[in-house]
């Protein structure tokens, strides 16, 4: 566990040490302030406004942030050739995939609280009205939904070496599946055979990200939602995390490299 | 003598995703043994094999048959690199780190206790001349700093065999001296080091003894005095001669 926690520790270190994550941050608050000062038809409720727009782009950002630190992972470890002195210690590749997983699923979760701090402050001093568990479970709903997109991040950086096309791949997929992932079923009622059942394939293989997505509960203030749906929730993503990982592995563990 | 590191009858084929292309045979059937505490250097022109041999050594790469084996273990098994330390040809170090965080991570890897990974950061950044920079990140780092954080890495554990890949590949002769320094420190203390290198002359000065390969074969095994006094000639002329090189006549 020692080798996976300090694989993880170099990983965030780089997080907070590259511009990436400052540069989304700052657009981010500059955009969600800018928003905020505009007064669209003397719209009392325009703070929902702001809201929906603050939370669109912390889900935008922190999907960059998590798509883009993991993709680059192990491609820039086989370019800056660490891999080989990494790998000639007593450190076997599944605790690789396992460090790199951690450190980014960390560093996306400190990422994600910075961000939802900036929202509270951001809304709470329009409303008057700070509601933490309502935060709270949107945050640990979209880190558990950012593990299964780490973890996939992680795959495709295997499959292809080059960080930028994983990069496209993977939130291109991502992107799809939080959009129209959902909807899958009702297009493939309206198929007809073979396209019906691939569309139900995909539809059952996928992993469901759209259901994690609980900003409109956020933004609306819908009230909680059900601490049971959320284990089972978490325990969905987990099981993806789980899948894509030893997948990851299974590309990796026989991975001839050269020096 | 006890061999630390050994291999047997160790193959390496690399298979061609070519249509019709043969498998290249890096390795054809390598015998090789290093014995505790002495310093081994290992020869042989571009695409010898070489570097095979070391990427199976250190489980980057499978043998295709054969066994190698390090401390008596399976090269295939994680802890049979707990007592070695590995300098590649040239690495660039996670450039966003400094030294002293560099040798820590690596110190967290081998589970060394915090005041026993200080007072062994310490030591090493004294010995690879990089204590003033030490706080500074690697990518301000010169070619010669890095191949020498390179060095103090592959020590943090402080290992009883040393791999090294041309480690003074790419270096100014100031580079290449103070690493030869250090090779030479490691004998002294009795580490066992294995290294491959083309400077001869460096070879000749710090190895008990050398095997040359070519070809992915095994051309000689002996110790560099008796090969001198054997060919009466320098590690240079008998390694040319080794490898079959015919110089061509001028007209």
């Amino acid at each position: 566990m020692n080798t996976i926690w300090a694989l993880a520790g170099v990983v965030i270190k780089e997080l907070y040490r590259r511009k990436d994550f400052y540069v989304l941050f700052v657009l981010t608050a500059l955009i969600t302030i800018a928003t905020g000062m505009v007064n669209f038809f003397h719209d009392p409720k325009i703070v929902r406004y702001v809201k929906d727009i603050c939370m669109l782009l912390i889900w935008v950002s922190a999907l960059l942030i998590a798509i883009i630190t993991t993709a680059r992972q192990i491609p820039a470890e086989r370019e800056s050739r660490t891999i080989f002195p990494l790998l000639a210690k007593p450190v076997t590749r599944w605790q690789v995939i396992l460090g790199k997983f951690l450190g980014c699923w960390l560093a996306t979760g400190i990422a994600l609280i910075v961000f939802y701090l900036f929202f509270a402050v951001i809304t709470g001093s329009r409303e008057q009205h700070w509601p933490w568990l309502g935060y709270l479970q949107a945050i640990w709903l979209q880190w558990a939904m950012l593990a299964v997109v780490v973890a996939l991040s992680l795959l495709g950086s295997i499959v292809s070496a080059a960080p930028s096309s994983t990069t496209t791949i993977c939130f291109i997929a991502v992107t799809g599946i939080l959009l129209v992932g959902g909807h899958l079923d009702t297009v493939a009622l309206h198929q007809t055979q073979p396209l019906q059942t691939l569309f139900y394939t995909i539809y059952f293989l996928i992993p469901h990200l759209e259901w994690f997505d609980i900003r409109d509960r956020v933004v609306y203030d819908w009230g909680l939602v059900d601490w049971l749906d959320c284990v089972l929730a978490t325990l969905y993503a987990a099981a993806y995390t789980g899948l894509f990982l030893l997948l990851t592995w299974f590309g990796f563990r026989r991975k001839s490299l050269n020096t | 003598m006890s061999a630390i590191l050994k291999t047997e009858k160790l193959r390496v084929e690399f298979t061609s995703r070519e249509f019709r292309q043969t498998a290249k045979v890096a390795l054809g059937s390598l015998d090789l043994e290093v014995n505790v505490g002495e310093v081994f250097g290992f020869l042989g022109p571009n695409g010898a094999g070489k570097t095979t041999t070391i990427n199976v050594l250190l489980g980057f790469v499978p043998p295709t048959s054969g066994a190698a084996y390090l401390f008596g273990i399976d090269v295939r098994q994680p802890i049979a690199r707990q007592r070695i330390g590995y300098l590649p040809e040239m690495t660039y170090y996670y450039k966003f780190l400094t030294a002293e965080e560099l040798l820590r991570f690596y110190a967290r890897i081998f589970g060394l206790p915090r005041m026993e990974a200080d007072k062994r950061i310490d030591q090493l950044l004294k010995l690879v001349e990089l204590e003033n920079a030490s706080k500074r990140p690697i990518k301000f780092y010169s070619k010669g700093m890095q191949q020498r954080v390179g060095l103090a890495q592959a020590l943090i554990n402080n290992p009883d065999l040393l791999i090294l890949d041309e480690p003074t590949s790419g270096l100014d002769p100031l580079g290449r001296m103070k690493v030869r320094e250090i090779i030479q420190r490691l004998k002294n203390e009795g580490k066992t080091v294995f290294f491959s290198s083309h400077e001869l002359g460096e070879v000749e000065t710090v190895c008990d003894r050398v095997a040359i390969i070519n070809q992915g074969e095994l051309r000689t095994v002996d110790r560099v005095s008796d090969l001198v006094a054997r060919h009466q000639s320098n590690l240079e002329k008998i390694f040319l001669d080794i490898i079959g090189y015919q110089p061509q006549s001028t007209p």
